[in-house]
């Protein structure tokens, strides 16, 4: 049995169905990354597992007891909220401390362990600041330390860096994931933003439409979508339709060009479309580039983004993107050249609804 | 511009001449009881008055209860409605708007018709029950004021995620009002109490037709037999609501230097 269990979630407000029919089962110490765009449904779910919604259907297990009896305040979860949440009339140890002191906790534990959860945050030196007083950045530490500090059995975070500027977001990500590695604690973790989910997640959940459109580790769902959906949320994607010209030998033509795919094409005739995608990174056109398929086209745009260069080519009526590194030297396609796109048969992938 | 500036100064001027030259007047005629020189000796003959003691005590009394009550039916209203009913929201402003548009004599009517001493709650059966109606009265004569002063310092924290916060914690719906709630909206609370606090002070209607002795009335018998105390009554009267209105300024300073929202 897994530690925490959604069976069969659903969630309607009215006549909307924002949640259906969710099943899922997490590890102990597992990190859980919802992953989906607004009005997914993956709020929700986090909600639903936190006690403040009441699921219309299904049940929450944690550690073998079914929750959904339980009040919020019953069930012993940890929260991080993205306004941050914490209370304008208490100091930074006072936040922390008010946890512990509804556990009715002596008031030496409760300093001891107030310490210990701002060491682990690095802020013990602003125990006495009011959170008016700091940035945001250090309020949302605050607000992990004071989540983390009664020892919850779960630990929530709804999209937790979403108010935060993006270099602040990159180094308190990476440090809620070590303080979550280091405290083993079962987390989930909900975001709209895939390199946050990518980055420090076991698992990715990608929501679309109240439901799980896939489940699978960061490296699955970037490299194996299973949805044209997942495809096109995760990742920059290239989504070409070709034609079935010989279904046996998984034969496609792309425009008036044909090519062989690694993938079987499964029940298909001749002549019926097919959905593929191509990741931009999987091709290029450098002299001496390597794989076993090439596509050749116009390039109609070429763009300089730093460490990349996208490029832009049109294959028959399919326009693909296609990044090279940047690299002194290198001498980017002009617009208007005829290019050849080379990659291997096995990055292209069916999209299968 | 500077002839604008000029202009505008004048206007001041004149606005506030209209205001102050009453009350220079009424200052300097309360002054006068002494025959031929200024004193204090209306002010002196105010305060040695029992009754002027007796019934400024009562009318305190009055208002610090009607504060305590009038914010333990407000606060947890407007952070429920706030919480869990937002629709109702306009409903209740409207609820909180009746006693400015209901005048207070026709409440007051409507009071005695329904809690006299033959009604099934007979509350002017006796004088505490009497006193428990005008505590309830003033109580409704503040509601616009002490709701609005609440449901805005309420705005500017976030009750819901405040809520869940402390919830997920493992606080109980009491220790959320009291340590989460009820001290961020302090400056909210203090703004309504010091507004209270001058209603019920200079309050005439209710006491005088629930026949209680309070400041208001004393003020209108004084008026009307006296010639150098009721300038003297009314100097106080704006002293205190002065001092209201500076308590007043001081707390929202002090809630503008710690903004509470994130």
């Amino acid at each position: 049995m897994s530690f925490l269990e959604l069976t069969g979630i659903q969630k309607s407000f009215g006549p909307v169905q924002v949640v259906k029919d969710f099943n899922m089962a997490i590890e102990k110490g597992e990190f859980v990354s919802f992953l989906g765009p607004s009005g997914c449904g993956k709020t929700t779910i986090l909600r639903m597992v936190a006690g403040f919604e009441t699921p219309s259907a299904g049940t929450v297990v944690i550690n073998g007891r079914n929750q959904n009896e339980l009040k919020p305040n019953q069930r012993n979860i940890g929260m991080v909220f993205q306004a941050y949440a914490l209370f304008p009339n208490m100091t930074v140890h006072d936040n922390v401390a008010f946890g512990l002191k509804i556990a009715g906790m002596e008031k030496s534990a409760i300093d001891a362990r107030v310490k210990e959860m701002l060491g682990l945050i690095h802020l013990g030196h602003l125990a006495d600041r009011f959170p008016y007083q700091m940035s945001g950045g250090q309020q949302q530490r605050v607000a992990l330390a004071r989540a983390l500090a009664p020892k919850p059995q779960v630990l929530l975070l709804d999209e937790p860096l979403s108010a935060l500027d993006a270099k602040i977001r990159v180094s308190l990500r990476e440090e809620i994931r070590m303080i979550q590695q280091q405290l083993g604690i079962t987390t989930v973790f909900v975001t709209h933003d895939q390199e946050e989910a990518l980055s420090i997640s076991d698992r990715i959940v990608v929501m679309n439409a109240g439901r799980a459109d896939q489940i699978g580790s960061p490296f699955d769902i970037y490299n194996k979508p299973a949805t044209r959906f997942v495809a096109s949320f995760v990742g920059t994607l290239n989504l070409i339709e070709g034609t079935v010209v010989d279904p046996a030998a998984n034969r496609i033509s792309i425009g008036d060009q044909g090519i062989t795919l690694r993938e079987p094409l499964g029940s298909v005739k001749a002549g019926d479309k097919v959905s593929l995608a191509l990741r931009p990174e999987a091709g290029s056109i450098a002299e001496g580039a390597k794989g076993d398929t090439a596509l050749t086209g116009e390039v109609v745009s070429s763009n300089f983004l730093g460490s990349v260069i996208r490029t832009r080519m049109k294959v028959g009526t399919a326009v693909i993107s296609f990044d090279m590194f940047n690299a002194p030297g290198l001498n980017p396609p002009a617009v208007g050249d005829v290019a050849t796109l080379r990659f291997t048969a096995s990055d292209l992938l069916i999209i299968r609804e | 511009m500077k002839t604008q500036k000029i202009g505008a100064w004048i206007a001041v001027l004149f606005g506030a001449s209209y205001f102050i030259i009453p009350l220079i007047a009424t200052f300097e005629f309360s002054l006068r009881m002494r025959r031929g020189e200024y004193s204090f000796d209306a002010y002196r003959s105010v305060f040695s008055d029992i009754q002027f003691r007796e019934s400024f005590s009562y009318s305190i009394v009055m208002a610090v209860l009607t504060i305590i009550f009038g914010v333990l039916l407000v606060v947890p209203t407007a952070y429920w409605v706030r919480l869990r009913l937002p629709s109702m929201r306009p409903v209740v402003e409207f609820i909180t708007l009746m006693p400015l548009v209901i005048p207070a004599i026709v409440i007051v009517f409507g009071y005695l018709r329904l809690y006299n001493s033959s009604s099934f709650i007979p509350f002017t059966g006796s004088a505490r029950g009497t006193d428990l109606l005008l505590m309830f009265s003033f109580m409704t004569l503040s509601l616009p004021y002490m709701y609005r002063s609440v449901d805005t310092a309420m705005r500017t924290i976030d009750v819901g995620t405040l809520t869940e916060a402390a919830q997920s914690l493992g606080a109980t719906w009491p220790t959320i009002m009291f340590k989460c709630i009820f001290p961020n909206v302090m400056s909210g609370v203090l703004s309504g109490a010091f507004i209270t606090f001058a209603i019920v002070i200079g309050e005439f209607t209710m006491p005088s037709l629930l026949n209680r002795p309070a400041f208001g009335p004393y003020l209108q018998l004084i008026g009307a037999n006296r010639a150098y105390e009721p300038p003297a009554l009314a100097i106080i009267a704006f002293a205190i609501t002065w001092g209201c209105m500076a308590l007043l300024q001081l707390v929202s300073r002090f809630s503008k230097s710690a903004p509470s929202k994130p």
